[in-house]
């Protein structure tokens, strides 16, 4: 199956654009976008160091929204048979024409070109379960004697957008994910791997790391909460990237006041680059948003100083500027949001920050992250798979998993950042993997509020 | 093909005897799809044809923000081999389609070969040929679309004419799902659900902070149930309060630190249940099954029967068979009727949510707790309604014996460790409660604690009058991701000696 897979799903966006053409006319104006989208996605689920779910899916979307004199209304459905398209098209026509009008409706999305952008790979739109299973095996048998768990998957996506204004587009990528912790009876290590290649995966490397953290912390001993330096591993790392992105470079939490950023402000520390780039070679994703835009790369944050917000046409008309390409399905509530978000590295290697260190926490990877107030980005969490504590500059011991209470904006602002590391890479953090290219980074300060148990 | 449709036999509720004349269509569908898996080697296969249909409308600020409607309509099969699941679900309803899809859930079993376990078996159930529909006086999708819309816009509009508030928003979410479920073992189950939910919330944003209250709790409300759902719970009548409590907390004090009672209300102890009783019971969480994604539970088998989990005064069940409750049903999506399960009585741990291969690894009758999120998901536990029985307080005695604590309400954020045992809630307002009474509101308000610790405090517990359903629609579980509609009963409580006042 190859990236050309998108052909079918044109015409199918197309017979929906025409469909709705027809109901033009007689003094109405009537815009659409159409979003038509092929899901293949295979998951290979372990646990108790066994293969016990093993789930595979192949489904059609048809997306609408439609706007009869700029009253809108979305739909979809993955009954794509003529009489449904045509039930789908009716019935959010007359969904439409029976609101009140849309302030913020943009219009159809106009024509503009999109650039194909290579996160496509056959091999891996064609994986079938045994070599998912494969990859399973090699993870479990790096440690024996240990309990593994996880997931190894691999998705194919193909997307075709079209619009009565003229644009279109169409796009494919795929991702696969190695995600699995080793277990013994008092303690977990986790590995996490992302790429648009599944030949790209080392599983056999996962489960080596998963292990080798797993063995380390099994006689951990709980410190006591409080004011730690901290060097954050890629994982945590993208947690944080994310909630930013989320709550903070999203224009419609701008809009509302409900944001931390404000442009031109040297927010954070001057080491502090973030990009929202799409264009990496190691980006995840689609060459356009939700809206049919072209995604490129641009500047969030630029040596400290808030630059930018990521925008759909909804936002970028309330704002008076131009949509980032950020769109997501369903953003008219929540916004457009930053899909692939990039810390730009350092020079520092981890092994050099932990070094650096005369007492503090190395920490793999949070746990259950929730914001407390999106405007000064305080969030609750825990840490997971792998907290030790560093002394002199060496790591002494593993300990338990602490609760944290910290501002994410606070802990990443002037003089905060004490080192960046040189190892980014694709990182799994609170919202799944495939989005944030991060580095690791030592932190002045971390507000841990309680241990695991108390 | 859409959903939507409520039958002839009308809205009486409960098991129904009506045919309907898609039947022969989609029982025969599921049945072919069952019949390639074991064709081709799966030693049990069932099959569930689901048309979902979902409707949502959301208002902010007195306008009309979006109007969404989705329809899912599929197969998912899901055939047993070995010790492996093997899942295949396809959007293409064809007697093609379903035996394709069939014959991958088994083949895709069979490659779990390559790293197996101990073989899976399934519990015992009866074998049920029935119909069951929600009972509902209304069909959401009948309700004319401008009244939905003056719902949502006028609750808005009031909240957003309140100085002050920022954001005003307004939701309203409805799901018809009808389902075919044939089994290899001979069942043949139709299910007609109806769910119908609210909510709104207002934001005030101050230089450094934004506050926020919500209504009827955060996130919304979700039951089974028709439009009589929006009408009981009136949210243009509400706004007013709402509005006026968000803007308030701005110039509230913050929540006193340190150690004091906490009296939550209903819905704060319905995610209460949810988050550190709710998943730590479900039986596959404490096999293992779920370890790499939100963890493990504290709970071990050997001590079912006699593991303290909180006071006298807390009894958990877990029961699909509620009136109105969000996660109540007639049978789940492997064929087991829907029943009401102890989990927790007079504070003793007594039962697990189940389903028929969890069950018979540990050798307990299957809880009828297995349930996916549409077609394309594979049936997994999850929570039914897991509540809290009432007691026979009130929050009114509760306030008026408590010598100093804090009334926390309505929940904004919410994070459990990895083996939901270690908590962390912050609620959207509180009071400050002294010598019996309210003395002021207080901000930002957060507790935290451990989990069996915590139910151990719980001395006072208000009764039936202040007992609410309470529905949770969101509930993440499972790799792919699951989103699971969970019911949590609930009345207000009082908890002694809890951690409050968190700050960063």
């Amino acid at each position: 199956m190859s990236a050309d897979a998108t052909t079918p799903l044109e015409e199918l966006a197309d017979r929906v654009v025409a469909l709705v053409d027809a109901h033009g006319g007689d003094g109405r104006e009537v815009e659409a976008n159409v979003t038509v989208s092929r899901d293949r996605h295979g998951l290979t689920r372990f646990a108790n160091s066994f293969i016990h779910q093993h789930v595979g899916e192949d489904t059609v979307t048809v997306s609408l929204t439609a706007a009869v004199d700029r009253r809108s209304a979305s739909a979809s459905t993955t009954a794509v048979d003529d009489a449904s398209l045509r039930d789908l098209v009716e019935r959010t026509l007359a969904s439409a024409a029976r609101q009140p009008v849309d302030p913020h409706w943009p219009g159809a999305t106009p024509p503009d070109a999109v650039d194909r952008v290579g996160h496509f790979d056959p091999s891996t739109a064609e994986a079938d379960p045994a070599a998912r299973a494969a990859g399973v095996k090699a993870f479990v048998d790096a440690g024996p004697e240990l309990r593994a768990a996880g997931y190894l998957d691999s998705e194919a996506m193909w997307v075709a957008f079209a619009s009565t204004a003229g644009q279109r587009a169409a796009g494919s990528s795929t991702r696969a994910t190695l995600d699995g912790i080793h277990q013994t009876d008092r303690s977990a290590g986790a590995a996490h791997q992302t790429s648009d290649r599944l030949a790209d995966l080392d599983a056999g490397a996962g489960g080596e790391l998963a292990a080798d953290l797993a063995r380390r912390s099994a006689d951990f001993v709980d410190v006591d909460p409080g004011h730690f330096e901290v060097v954050l591993g890629p994982e945590a790392v993208s947690t944080v990237v994310t909630f930013l992105s989320a709550y903070g470079f999203n224009a419609k939490a701008h809009l509302e006041g409900a944001s931390f950023a404000q442009l031109g402000e040297p927010q954070f520390d001057p080491s502090i680059t973030l990009l929202e780039d799409p264009e990496d070679p190691r980006a995840i994703g689609l060459p356009f948003d939700a809206e049919g835009t072209p995604r490129r790369r641009f500047t969030l944050v630029d040596e400290g100083v808030t630059r930018a917000l990521a925008h759909d046409r909804r936002t970028a008309l309330r704002a008076d500027t131009t949509t980032t390409g950020n769109a997501v399905p369903g953003g008219q509530s929540f916004g457009a949001v930053p899909f692939n978000p990039r810390l730009a590295p350092g020079d520092t290697a981890p092994e050099r920050m932990v070094a650096d260190v005369e007492r503090g926490l190395l920490v793999t990877q949070f746990h259950y992250c929730r914001v407390l107030d999106p405007k000064t980005q305080v969030v609750t969490g825990l840490t997971r798979n792998g907290t030790f504590l560093i002394e002199d500059g060496e790591v002494v011991g593993a300990v338990g998993n602490l609760r944290f209470t910290q501002s994410f904006v606070e802990a990443l602002s002037s003089g905060r950042v004490l080192a960046i590391g040189d190892d980014d890479r694709l990182a799994a953090g609170e919202f799944g993997p495939g989005m944030v290219i991060c580095p690791s980074l030592r932190l002045a300060g971390w507000n841990f509020t309680g241990g695991a148990r108390g | 093909m859409t959903g939507g449709s409520t039958g002839a036999s009308g809205t009486d509720g409960g098991t129904t005897t009506g045919e309907d004349p898609r039947d022969a269509v989609m029982f025969d569908q599921a049945a072919t799809a069952v019949e390639a898996a074991l064709a081709a080697g799966a030693t049990y296969a069932d099959a569930r044809v689901v048309l979902r249909r979902h409707e949502r409308l959301h208002a902010q600020n007195g306008e009309l923000e979006a109007v969404t409607n989705t329809d899912d309509v599929g197969l998912g099969v899901r055939a047993l081999v070995g010790s492996s699941w093997g899942f295949a679900a396809t959007s293409e309803l064809s007697e093609r389609a379903a035996g394709t899809a069939g014959a991958e859930a088994t083949a895709t079993a069979k490659a779990s070969a390559l790293v197996p376990g101990e073989g899976l078996h399934l519990a015992d159930v009866p074998v049920a040929q029935d119909r069951y529909r929600t009972p509902h006086e209304e069909n959401p999708f009948d309700v004319p679309l401008d009244e939905k819309v003056e719902v949502v816009v006028s609750a808005t509009r009031t909240m957003h004419a309140v100085e002050g508030v920022m954001v005003a928003t307004a939701h309203l979410v409805f799901w018809d799902t009808e389902k075919w479920f044939v089994s290899s073992q001979g069942h043949r189950i139709f299910q007609h659900l109806v769910e119908s939910g609210c909510g709104m919330d207002a934001t005030a944003v101050g230089e450094r902070e934004t506050q926020r209250r919500s209504y009827p709790q955060s996130f919304g409300h979700v039951e089974t149930g028709g439009y009589e759902v929006i009408r009981r719970f009136d949210l243009p009548a509400h706004a007013p309060e709402v509005a006026q409590e968000a803007v308030a907390l701005l110039s509230a004090d913050d929540c006193p630190s340190g150690e004091l009672d906490v009296i939550l209300e209903s819905s704060q102890v319905a995610l209460q249940i949810h988050e550190s009783v709710g998943h730590a019971i479900e039986l596959d969480r404490i096999l293992g099954w779920e370890a790499a994604f939100a963890g493990t539970s504290f709970l071990e088998l050997d001590q079912l029967g006699s593991l303290r989990y909180g006071s006298e005064l807390m009894n958990i069940t877990a029961d699909a068979t509620i009136p109105r409750a969000l996660a109540t049903f007639g049978y789940d999506d492997e064929g087991t009727p829907a029943q009401r399960v102890p989990i927790v009585d007079e504070g003793r741990w007594v039962g697990v949510l189940s389903g028929r291969d969890s069950a018979h690894l540990v050798g307990l009758e299957p809880g009828g707790m297995v349930r996916a999120d549409g077609f394309a998901r594979i049936p997994m536990v999850r929570m039914t309604n897991v509540g809290l029985l009432p007691g026979d307080s009130s929050m009114e005695e509760i306030i008026s014996e408590t010598k100093h604590g804090v009334v926390m309400a309505t929940n904004r954020s919410w994070s459990i460790d990895d083996r939901r045992l270690n908590f962390q809630f912050g609620c959207e307002i509180g009071w400050e409660v002294k010598d019996g009474e309210r003395v002021r509101m207080v901000k930002n308000p957060t507790y935290t604690g451990i989990t069996p610790n915590f139910w151990g405090s719980m001395d006072m517990l208000a009764g039936e009058e202040e007992w609410v359903p309470w529905g949770v629609p969101n509930c993440g579980k499972g790799q792919p991701m699951q989103i699971g509609h969970t019911g949590h009963p609930a009345s207000p409580a009082r908890f002694r000696n809890v951690r409050v006042g968190v700050k960063a």
